[in-house]
């Protein structure tokens, strides 16, 4: 093999690597974003203050959580079969 | 009843969802996001998923008959927009130019969301929020139409993807009675929990 070809090859992996790396971030930056937004504001969390609420504020009414789900939601299920399929 | 703004939350996810396999798809490009058939349907069938999901909350929270009339053009474009596309996903269609329904669907959704917001900017959080959504998708239209002219277009695709996350965090922010900029109408009510 030359070395121009070798040298392709290499940059296209490293390419891919580099959008594998994108893709896997992007559901723990989103897990992150709703924690940091728990901390910020816990009293979007109506779990952590329950009294005295109904049912649709204890089910309806964690937006930050909402956040949190979406991420793990697109990572497990999304992103980490995408990057196999762009490592292969 | 769940509130207003608990629904506008749920929403807000589902547009998380769209931003986040929108970018995603932005990143690897259409060959790596096609070679799982599933993942091609994902798209639009949260985007029609979505649209089914208005009607209940165009007959729940009829408020108004422009209310109705909003809630009921959204769940249509939505529909429209993800049918096309879902139709697209399966090959049924292939011209690019059905982009062009997406552009319809946000340019449809802006203008319900200026329309039926009858207070000003500062009347309240969810006045502005709605006003600031709406001129956000009007704007944001011009992501598809540039696909429709150039689909393999990395910015168009970025650019769309990012709308749906910009979207979900206005939604996320939204509050049936608050204060924005420090401003809150005396009409607009006493702020809840």
């Amino acid at each position: 093999m030359s070395a121009e070809i070798a040298q392709r090859i290499e940059r296209r992996t490293a390419e891919r690597s580099l959008r594998a790396r994108i893709v896997l971030a992007l559901g723990p930056a989103t897990i992150l974003a709703g924690l940091v937004w728990a901390l910020l504001q816990p009293y979007r969390l109506t779990f952590l203050h329950p009294h005295g609420q109904g049912f649709w504020w204890l089910v309806g009414g964690e937006a930050p959580l909402y956040v949190v789900l979406a991420g793990v939601v697109f990572w497990r299920v999304v992103a980490v079969p995408l990057a196999e399929d762009l490592e292969q | 009843m769940p509130r207003a703004e608990m629904v506008h939350w749920w929403f807000a996810g589902g547009f998380l969802m769209l931003g986040l396999l929108g970018l995603a798809q932005a990143v690897v490009g259409e060959e790596v996001w096609g070679m799982r058939p599933w993942r091609r349907y994902l798209w639009p069938g949260l985007t029609f998923l979505m649209g089914v999901l208005m009607w209940p909350v165009m007959t729940f929270y009829t408020n108004s008959t422009i209310h109705m009339l909003a809630h009921g053009s959204w769940a249509q474009v939505l529909m429209l927009a993800g049918g096309l596309e879902l139709a697209r996903a399966s090959g049924r269609v292939q011209s690019q130019w059905w982009r062009l329904s997406s552009a319809l669907a946000l340019l449809v959704s802006g203008g319900a969301f200026i329309v039926h917001e009858q207070q000003h900017w500062l009347f309240s959080r969810a006045a502005f929020l709605h006003h600031a959504l709406g001129w956000t998708l009007v704007v944001g239209a011009v992501f598809p139409l540039l696909q429709a002219f150039r689909p393999r277009s990395v910015v168009a695709a970025s650019g769309f993807a990012t709308l749906f996350v910009v979207v979900a965090v206005m939604l996320f922010c939204d509050r049936d009675t608050a204060a924005i900029f420090g401003h809150l109408s005396t009409y607009a009510g006493t702020p809840h929990r």
